[in-house]
């Protein structure tokens, strides 16, 4: 203690402070804060639970009856599939309005999101949240996959998924930690910038296909590390910073008089 | 050299009167003993390091080894990549390793003194130079081109020509087909059914959502001589708008099918295919150099380096509610080339 109370007047002794203070009020808080709100919701009425939930969460930008504002769009009929979606992901609530909602930890559990899509696809007809065989991507065929995959998605999401930008700070996120389900769901109903890829265009069983691709990309590159799978510019800077900057330093060493 | 006045040995004037004509050889700076010819325990530590680099080779070596035998590839992404970590890291640990110990060696063990060996004239002797101009004096006198005209005429046509065995085939190759209308039409006739992208499937009208974005290639493409290169040209793609959003020209309001546009894929600047939609904008991106096209607009250019709007495909719907392409296009679609508008 007598070596701590000998440094009290150094000039960082303020810092130190600060930061054992905020580190303290945050560990505190992190053992005494609420934990989150988990609604034992009936399961009887999901339709009924599923409003009280949108009235209290949704409505300011959607509307109290889910037809929209100047805020957000029209909710009837984007069906059970859309809400799942936005929902699960964390995209919905919106936590602040930009080019893009991200993807973030989820507000809703898996009962709520359930209930909220029940009333979402009460208020009219649409894609309904899909089936676990739907999504399952060991029936579906990996090769057919990436040639639907090439000619539908890589172009946005990189020729492995690993996403890339669009305009105005908008993007095509990364598909390698998206479930089956939301990958099935964002197809069929296009969700922000994404078009709309509906049965006709690719079927459920092309749409399993396209999933068993991108499982498939999971496992990364036999290769080595694949970087990002971002191309060129990591590679690139990869050679030219630390490959050549190992070069030009034995060169250096190389050149240079022992001492 | 007149204005550097900082020399160290010599103050230069900037009229460069007192610069000698000749600058005597410095020799080499004086020669610095290094920690291991002084003190023999550093000499005994950089043998000792030197050593441990070599021995950190042989250890790369035996992993190497270890690693082809009981790591194989096997047949999954996770020990593929697990194999040739180990491989690499070994063979890199096995060679690197030689030559660092080996540059070590050199430069802490080794003699260091600086030794300098001057060139030898790069000049032959008179005595060599004059026998060698008499060697060429004699053979044109014996060749005696001066006098046989007819030979030396021979002579440079057959060496003229020659070459030509080389040249025409190299020349005749470049540019092999000159037919350029062939950049002009695809295979869209008047009815060729639109359809899907890779699966050949005819597209209903119906079945276009609003906000649906379709990969579309002509029926039959599969059944054409060369299906790459005429799907190269006639890739199109399809999206269904809110029909208010749509601007149309007033020479095309015939064009699109309720709301429903098609244009062509292939960029007006380079070629590449123009597949990033944006569903809400309505803008269509080009992966290759950003440019971008206002689908709701005629497919004009909003940003980026292309210069043209997206040819745009007529389109209808057959008696099965099919679309199927009115005529091809009306321009020749991708990048300009010179004889485009002739």
């Amino acid at each position: 203690m007598n070596a701590l109370a000998a440094r009290r007047h150094h000039r960082f002794a303020p810092i130190v402070l600060l930061l054992l203070a905020l580190i303290g009020t945050g560990s505190v808080y992190a053992a005494l804060a609420p934990s989150r709100a988990t609604a034992a919701a009936p399961s009887a009425n999901d339709v009924g639970a599923g409003q009280n939930l949108f009235r209290a969460n949704c409505a300011t930008c959607h509307g109290m009856s889910g037809q929209g504002t100047k805020s957000g769009p029209s909710l009837i009929g984007v069906g059970a599939a859309a809400v799942d979606f936005q929902v699960s992901t964390g995209r919905m609530p919106l936590a602040a309005s930009g080019p893009q909602a991200p993807a973030k930890p989820p507000q809703f559990d898996a009962q709520q999101t359930a209930q909220l899509a029940a009333y979402v696809a009460s208020l009219g007809p649409g894609p309904a949240v899909p089936t676990g065989a739907q999504v399952d991507a060991s029936k579906g065929d990996v090769a057919n996959g990436m040639a639907l995959f090439r000619t539908n998605c890589a172009m946005c999401h990189n020729a492995v998924g690993a996403g890339g930008a669009l305009s105005g700070g908008k993007y095509a996120p990364s598909l390698w930690s998206s479930s089956s389900r939301t990958i099935y769901e964002a197809m069929l109903t296009g969700p922000q910038s994404m078009p709309v890829f509906n049965n006709a265009n690719l079927t459920p069983v092309e749409k399993r296909d396209v999933i068993a691709y991108i499982e498939a990309q999971r496992a990364g590159s036999p290769g080595g590390a694949d970087l990002g799978s971002l191309g060129p510019v990591s590679e690139g800077l990869w050679t030219w910073v630390v490959g050549m900057g190992l070069l030009i330093g034995c060169a250096v060493w190389i050149g240079a008089k022992s001492s | 050299m007149s204005k550097n006045k900082q020399s160290r040995d010599v103050s230069v004037p900037d009229d460069g009167a007192d610069v000698p004509a000749r600058f005597t050889d410095p020799g080499h700076p004086e020669y610095r003993p290094r920690q291991s010819d002084l003190d023999p325990a550093a000499d005994k530590r950089a043998e000792r390091q030197v050593v441990a680099l070599f021995g950190l080779s042989v250890l790369g070596t035996v992993g190497f080894l270890v690693a082809y035998f009981a790591v194989p590839p096997g047949n999954t992404v996770a020990s593929m990549r697990l194999s040739n970590l180990l491989l690499g890291l070994g063979l890199f640990l096995a060679m690197f390793s030689i030559g660092a110990a080996a540059v070590h060696w050199s430069k802490s063990l080794m003699n260091v003194h600086e030794r300098s060996e001057d060139r030898h004239p790069l000049r032959s002797s008179d005595q060599t130079r004059a026998a060698a101009v008499e060697m060429l004096r004699e053979g044109a006198t014996d060749s005696a081109l001066g006098r046989r005209a007819v030979l030396k005429g021979a002579m440079v046509s057959a060496l003229v020509l020659a070459p030509l065995t080389v040249a025409v085939p190299l020349i005749g190759n470049v540019g092999a087909d000159w037919n350029v209308s062939k950049l002009k039409h695809t295979m869209w006739r008047k009815g060729t059914k639109l359809t899907i992208d890779p699966s050949g499937r005819p597209i209903k009208a119906a079945d276009v959502t609003v906000g649906s974005l379709f990969h579309v290639i002509p029926d039959g493409l599969d059944k054409t001589a060369h299906p790459l290169d005429e799907k190269a040209k006639a890739i199109v793609l399809l999206v269904r708008l809110d029909p208010r959003d749509l601007t149309e020209a007033a020479d095309r309001k015939g064009w699109s099918y309720q709301g429903i546009v098609a244009y062509s894929k292939v960029c007006t600047h380079v070629g590449c295919p123009v597949a990033l939609y944006e569903q809400q904008t309505h803008h269509l991106l080009c992966p290759c150099h950003q440019s971008t096209f206002d689908v709701a607009d005629g497919a004009k250019v909003v940003f980026g380096p292309a210069k043209r709007p997206l040819p745009q495909l007529p389109i209808e719907v057959d008696a099965d509610g099919y679309l199927i392409a009115q005529s091809d296009f009306h321009e020749p679609v991708g990048p300009t080339f010179w004889e485009r508008l002739k």
